[in-house]
């Protein structure tokens, strides 16, 4: 059957289709939707963990208990996975465990744009790259088994631009696979020193094999055209490669670790040139100069952002020149916060309060952005709670720290924790709009339902808070920017930690208040104030005025009207 | 053959399910497609696009500078933005609607006088055509999309019903009539 399915889809469907029991993972563009795709197999246990290192871990114990599990998570995510990724090399698997990591070049959606091959590099396992939604479906499937083959975990690298495009895909069907019996082996899974030596040996061993059977696969594909000029390339750099010389020589390669250098070898000696295109770090183009091989790579390709046909062209072919029409000063249309978004109340309080904020990463980090312009960093999920202790603990003072409800369960946790058992001041503020919205809001572990939909606890953050040893616990109304304002104020000055939860779904997860704003025009001075809560419904031609269809109804606005002329239609007054 | 169709909007005009709806198509006419979009923090109510190419077979999922066949514009200003996709002698279906981007709202920029116009200028095949008021006709000013496909089905071999079991695909039977009624009046314009 054929079907139309984005690299992430098929990803998910070739690990149903390999008998996938159990797969966990955390929300993270550009790889959300793989765990919300296998979210909706019956056969298969999804779940949203609390963040990446606790997925990889989880899907670790899955293997041990001898079935096929998975993790997936975005390039930052391995980050926070790295932990048990690099020693997971050393146990190897029982069940076939697979991780799929998704990098985004040109950061679409991202802090960084850092290359998860180094990560493979360095933990010398079994890497496969997909040049398309039905490799990645192929591959996917096929990891599995080689996973088991080779007592390793494997790892499909994914680019945005592969996860998030649609291909057609020849879909096929599920085969069960007989559940291992679990693997007591203290000596393969207790990694302690005298039992990790020798696993590192298993390691280098293991590479040995990996690189035989990388030189001899046939997912590695050498496409001789030209002897002239010739391409080494994998996943979505193949497919620019195509596009810009049909006519070229072409070694496509799958198995991205091992590299098969004695084919690269073979390739190169056939071909007088040959271009090494890769996205991001040098990886390939390392590995093949230090054996000896002659190839041309980042000595004219770019080692940021994200590649294209164009590019690809421009760079070998001097001459080329696309010809096309472009138009100089045309307005950006940035993201923003959401009309009605719960966010915005709480940043213009902290703008009104003049705080430092260490913010984090989710739909919140926007509010960076002009005219709310109300964050001043944003480093890594919990790096906000964190950062405001240190500088809280060498006396910068007058901060906040953000985060979002997610993010806090993600790693805002143990940050608190520091916070109170290091004792500083510090004052944060859990944005709680119950999902996690940048992503496409998913559950967490604070909103009372699972990955699948099905009801779940409900673990509620001011508990933890309140259980972490915070005495001062307060749950504020971020439509009110002076009740939010006044906690802020508050906490800032107290000598003790201090939790401000701001609390009001997301948008996205709940309907309109049944309120209807408007401008009353013979009291709007054209000020410009309420502009700079930077909402899309409002915009200023002589006097403000309100889009009726995109808002929300909030009334964030209105309180930051100095004449009260944004009001209520049923008369109602502004006192939100 | 080669379709490329550029599309292009504001987030929540509905255009990653026109170009899901394009993909279908493609599939019942048993051709080869791929579709590229971005989702995340580069949708939330910013420039959304989705590339579609259609053809024997394609690799890039990225359509080419200069070269894309069509231009689905579901407000004026991005179809500024993703002229650089369009051939000379490309066709451009522009709706007309004006959605003002935050950086206009607060004063930073200034929305252009007449997009239409300036396509005009360097285009010779644009097409206006009154979306919002067809949506809101078939029912909905959400089914813009839908009235946006109808306009570009004319350009095209397709059957009409190939097209409305394309819709079928993608869209969950009880917005079905409202859509495929979108669309015949795309058609019909």
């Amino acid at each position: 059957m054929k079907v139309f399915l984005s690299g992430n889809e098929a990803v998910a469907r070739g690990a149903w289709e390999a008998g996938l029991i159990f797969a966990s993972s955390y929300p993270g563009t550009p790889a959300t939707e793989i765990l919300q795709n296998l979210a909706s197999y019956r056969e298969i246990k999804a779940e949203w963990a609390p963040n990446e290192k606790v997925a990889l871990e989880a899907a670790i114990g899955a293997s041990f208990a001898g079935v096929r599990s998975m993790a997936s998570m975005k390039h930052v995510g391995l980050n926070v996975a790295a932990d048990p990724f690099m020693t997971l090399s050393y146990t190897g698997v029982n069940g076939g465990l697979v991780i799929a990591v998704a990098d985004d070049p040109g950061l679409y959606s991202s802090q960084n744009e850092q290359d998860t091959r180094r990560y493979v590099k360095a933990s010398r396992i079994l890497a496969l790259e997909p040049s398309d939604s039905q490799e990645a479906l192929e591959f996917t499937k096929l990891a599995f088994e080689l996973s088991e083959r080779f007592d390793t975990p494997v790892l499909i690298r994914l680019v945005t631009r592969i996860s998030h495009s649609k291909c057609v895909v020849e879909v096929g069907d599920r085969k069960e696979v007989p559940r291992k019996v679990p693997q007591i082996d203290p000596a393969k899974w207790v990694m302690l020193p005298a039992f990790a030596k020798e696993r590192h040996k298993v390691v280098l061993e293991r590479e040995k094999r990996l690189k035989e059977f990388a030189e001899g696969s046939d997912l590695n594909r050498c496409e001789l055209l030209s002897e002239d000029i010739g391409f080494i390339a994998s996943g979505i750099c193949y497919q620019y490669v195509k596009e810009a010389f049909p006519e070229a020589s072409v070694l496509k390669l799958s198995v991205i670790n091992p590299l098969p250098l004695e084919l690269v070898r073979d390739f190169c000696s056939k071909v007088k040139r040959v271009y090494v295109v890769e996205e991001l770090d040098p990886i390939f183009e390392e590995q093949i100069k230090a054996a000896g091989i002659h190839v041309v790579g980042k000595e004219v390709f770019p080692e940021y952002g994200e590649f294209s046909p164009d590019l690809v062209r421009s760079v070998v072919d001097k001459g080329y020149k696309p010809s096309y029409i472009s138009f100089s000063d045309i307005p950006a249309r940035p993201p923003t916060l959401c009309p009605g978004c719960p966010h915005r109340g709480v940043f213009v309080a902290l703008r009104k309060a003049k705080v430092k904020v260490f913010g984090d990463i989710g739909c919140y980090t926007l509010g960076a952005l002009r005219p709310l312009s109300s964050i001043h960093s944003c480093v890594c999920m919990g790096a906000g709670v964190s950062m405001e202790h240190g500088a809280a603990s060498v006396g910068m003072g007058n901060s906040v720290a953000i985060i979002g409800d997610s993010t806090f369960m993600h790693s805002g946790v143990p940050s608190l924790m520091d916070i109170v058992y290091n004792n500083s001041s510090s004052t944060v503020i859990v944005m709680d709009n119950g999902t996690t919205a940048m992503t496409g809001k998913q559950p967490h572990p604070g909103t009372g339902v699972n990955a699948k939909g099905e009801p779940a606890p409900k673990i509620p953050m001011e508990r933890i808070a309140e259980a972490l040893g915070v005495k001062r616990v307060r749950i504020v109304d971020p439509y009110s920017v002076d009740e939010v304002y006044r906690a802020v104020k508050e906490e800032v000055q107290v000598d003790e930690p201090s939790v401000i939860i701001t609390r009001r779904p997301c948008t996205l997860i709940t309907t309109r208040p049944d309120e209807i704003w408007e401008v009353d025009k013979d009291k709007c001075i054209a000020c410009g104030a309420c502009l700079k809560v930077g909402c899309m419904a409002l915009s200023m031609n002589g006097k403000a005025k309100i889009d009726e269809v995109l808002c929300f109804g909030c009334g964030v606005c209105a309180q930051v009207c100095p004449v009260e002329a944004i009001v209520k239609r049923n008369g109602g007054s502004n006192e939100g | 053959m080669k379709v490329d169709i550029i599309i292009c909007g504001v987030g929540g005009q509905g255009v990653l399910l026109a170009s899901e709806v394009l993909g279908n198509l493609a599939i019942l006419a048993r051709l080869d497609v791929k579709k590229s979009e971005i989702h995340g923090m580069a949708q939330r109510g910013g420039s959304v696009f989705s590339h579609l190419r259609i053809g024997e077979k394609v690799n890039s999922p990225v359509i080419p500078l200069g070269s894309a066949d069509f231009m689905l514009a579901f407000e004026e200003l991005e179809a500024l933005r993703y002229a650089p996709y369009l051939k000379k002698d490309g066709v451009v279906l522009v709706n007309r609607q004006r959605i003002s981007p935050l950086t206009v709202l607060s004063g930073d920029a200034k929305y252009p006088e007449n997009p239409v116009a300036m396509m005009k200028e360097h285009f010779e095949r644009v097409f206006e055509v009154n979306a919002l008021e067809l949506a809101k006709k078939a029912g909905s000013p959400k089914a813009v999309n839908m009235v946006m496909i109808g306009a570009l089905s004319k350009f095209l071999d397709w059957d009409e019903s190939l097209w409305l079991s394309a819709m079928e695909r993608c869209i969950p039977q009880r917005f079905l009539s409202l859509n495929q009624r979108a669309f015949s009046l795309g058609r019909a314009g």
